[in-house]
């Protein structure tokens, strides 16, 4: 039996490893942990178990942090010679498989081919309207400069509650508290309205191969959006699409935009990878916008619709997300190009789904999808 | 501490808990104790209808103290979760007071200060609950009200008393069992995840679930009970449902199998009943397809 100071080392010790495997383990979670583990008492058969469920419950808070847990408390525990037998996998290792446009393209995919060369042949097109994919890292640092002169408001929602105002219906009790302050007097007739409350916004940016262009230009624009309807009330949620849905509301609370892009960049594992579009949307709507998130919200989603494989499953699961949504835009880069017509298979599947399909591969059309995004 | 508002042990935790009809695993007992032990919230996010605040009732009836609930909503504010004046009646004293001459001269401070006494104070829920405390202090969904509030909350969680400024502060004698609920419709503040203890509740494994029935839905026969179990239990791994059921949806449906005279699960009866498992329409088609399959086998 160790003594007492070495099993807080060895407990300390798995916290570290623990923060070394992605989970944000502070001091005072730690603290936590060892006091937990006093509590429940280490020692007897159903010592391990008791750590387990105290350890869960002291050193994590999300559902990806036990995962984690698990996978760290296997390695850090089970191993018989007292040193982990393997290490357990790193969470996110960022998947660098390339988006293929070519490897993927087997019957069915003739659709998808054609987009390519359509999309190919209209970039000399897209250069005069300075597509945001075919530009330069200065000017790139110009339009962040540019960003800042988008202006986004937040869309509003009336609410149950109501407020004094000039006009609407009669506040009947502050009318005739008004005069009763008069005695009776006839006063003025007040006015009530009811209140106007920000909408949530929900930003759904595909960050596949095939996007990989308009990434940069759609995370700032999300910066932007981010900042500006929070000080405004109003709440942005951003998550990015790709082969696995990524949270980045909070990377992007930064006030800074490089710092925020930098953070948004590091915690996305799935840059420039492939697309399963419809499988990510399902997870969103499964975990996250059924449960409430999208409820009564706009949800903007900027992919170009490029789906590997079955297109079916990403109308059905664009049209779960209008379900509950207030409003979907869809924003898709290509749309601004000369020549444009929806006519790629994903595209097509979401489309009855979708309630504004805008183009999104200048600034002036980001300027104009705030303005549809504040009108919604 | 008095011995009734904590556990001696995880293993007492199942036992108590058990005895009010809440069978939950050791994890989440462990948990439980923890919690009581540490004198800290306990966080609890899962799907709908795995019973995150059937614990929190639980508890109450196992320590034997009030349960007091707040439920969380967009704009609540700190008038609905903790106290508010009662105006009319703060009006209608002054109009006694002035009635009887009461209101005059050295007597007016006095009238003044008595407008602000504890008879006026409308208690609301985390207040009541610091009152009252020993109690369980229920905070439901608090990912649906706003950040403020969540700062607000940690404010109180963090040192168990409340300040009015009329009134002086107010503190627990002992601080209350206080349990949080999460939907996840948007991620808490740190802060306030990290002066909780996390557990996630998942759907249980048959044998509970089983168990669960039984207690919860004691006129359900055993052998329906097993049956319709099983049944859920395979929607929710082998089916792709918009929502997969709940444990409370597994109780309704076998006490709606069990009003109907049901001894053994068939097509007929589960297809009639279907409405208390399933609320989505493509669920049901889908849900119906399956049965067919399961039933028929």
């Amino acid at each position: 039996m160790a003594t007492a100071h070495e099993i807080d080392e060895v407990l300390l010790a798995f916290t570290r490893a623990l923060r070394a495997a992605g989970v944000p383990v502070t001091h005072d979670r730690s603290a936590g942990f060892l006091e937990a583990t006093a509590l429940v008492g280490l020692d007897g058969p159903a010592g391990q178990q008791l750590t387990y469920a105290a350890g869960r419950a002291t050193l994590c808070s999300t559902p990806d942090d036990l995962v984690r847990y698990d996978q760290v408390f296997a390695a850090f525990f089970d191993a018989r010679d007292g040193l982990p037998r393997e290490r357990p996998a790193p969470p996110s290792r960022p998947v660098t498989s390339q988006m293929s446009l070519d490897e993927g393209a087997g019957e069915g995919d003739e659709g998808a081919d054609d987009d390519v060369v359509r999309a190919l042949a209209s970039d000399v097109e897209v250069l005069r309207h300075r597509d945001l994919a075919t530009m330069t890292a200065a000017e790139k640092h110009h339009l962040a400069a540019m960003f800042a002169t988008l202006r986004p408001r937040p869309p509003l929602r009336r609410t149950v509650r109501q407020e004094p105002w000039r006009r609407g219906r009669v506040d009947a009790a502050r009318t005739l508290r008004a005069s009763m302050r008069r005695h009776g007097e006839p006063a003025r007739i007040e006015w009530r309205h009811r209140r106007l409350r920000p909408r949530r916004v929900v930003l759904l940016v595909d960050v596949s191969g095939s996007m990989s262009g308009y990434a940069d230009a759609l995370l700032r624009l999300a910066h932007t959006m981010t900042q500006a309807l929070t000080t405004r009330g109003g709440r942005v949620e951003t998550f990015t699409v790709g082969t696995r849905l990524t949270h980045l509301t909070r990377a992007l609370r930064s006030r800074d935009a490089e710092r925020a892009l930098v953070a948004a960049g590091s915690a996305v594992p799935d840059w420039s990878g492939g697309t399963r579009l419809g499988e990510t949307l399902k997870v969103f709507t499964d975990r996250w916008g059924r449960r409430g998130m999208a409820r009564g919200a706009v949800v903007v989603v900027f992919s170009d619709g490029w789906e590997r494989g079955d297109c079916t499953q990403l109308g059905e699961q664009v049209r779960r997300l209008r379900a509950v949504a207030h409003r979907v835009v869809w924003v898709n880069p290509h749309r601004g190009k000369a020549g444009y017509e929806p006519v790629q298979q994903g595209i097509l599947a979401v489309l009855p789904h979708v309630d504004d399909l805008v183009a999104g591969h200048t600034l002036a059309t980001y300027a104009e999808l705030v303005e549809v995004v504040a009108r919604a | 501490m008095t011995a009734s508002t904590r556990f001696d042990s995880p293993a007492d935790a199942v036992a108590r808990l058990g005895a009010t009809g809440y069978l939950c695993d050791d994890d989440l007992a462990t948990v439980a104790f923890l919690g009581l032990a540490m004198q800290r919230p306990l966080l609890l996010e899962g799907e709908p209808g795995t019973g995150k605040t059937a614990l929190a009732e639980a508890l109450a009836a196992a320590l034997d103290v009030p349960l007091v609930r707040l439920q969380c909503y967009e704009g609540i504010d700190a008038t609905q979760a903790l106290y508010d004046w009662d105006f009319p009646r703060q009006v209608l004293h002054l109009r006694a007071l002035e009635a009887t001459g009461g209101a005059t001269g050295a007597n007016l401070e006095e009238a003044e200060k008595s407008l602000y006494d504890e008879r006026f104070l409308l208690a609301r829920p985390v207040l009541t609950a610091l009152q009252q405390s020993p109690a369980v202090l229920l905070v439901d969904e608090i990912d649906r009200a706003d950040d403020e509030f969540e700062a607000f909350l940690l404010e109180v969680l963090s040192t168990y008393q409340v300040s009015i400024p009329e009134l002086g502060t107010i503190k627990a004698a002992t601080p209350p069992v206080v349990v949080l609920t999460s939907n996840r419709t948007r991620e808490l503040h740190d802060a306030l995840k990290r002066r909780c203890l996390y557990h996630w509740i998942d759907h249980p494994g048959l044998e509970r679930e089983v168990a669960i029935v039984r207690s919860r839905a004691p006129e359900v026969s055993a052998s329906l009970a097993a049956q319709v179990v099983g049944v859920v239990q395979r929607l929710r791994t082998g089916t792709e449902l918009e929502k997969p059921p709940g444990v409370a949806e597994t109780l309704d449906w076998a006490r709606a199998l069990h009003y109907l005279g049901t001894t053994d699960l068939d097509l007929e009866s589960s297809s009639r009943t279907l409405g208390a498992l399933v609320k989505y329409r493509e669920d049901a088609d889908r849900v119906k397809h399956a049965l067919d399959n399961m039933l028929r086998a």
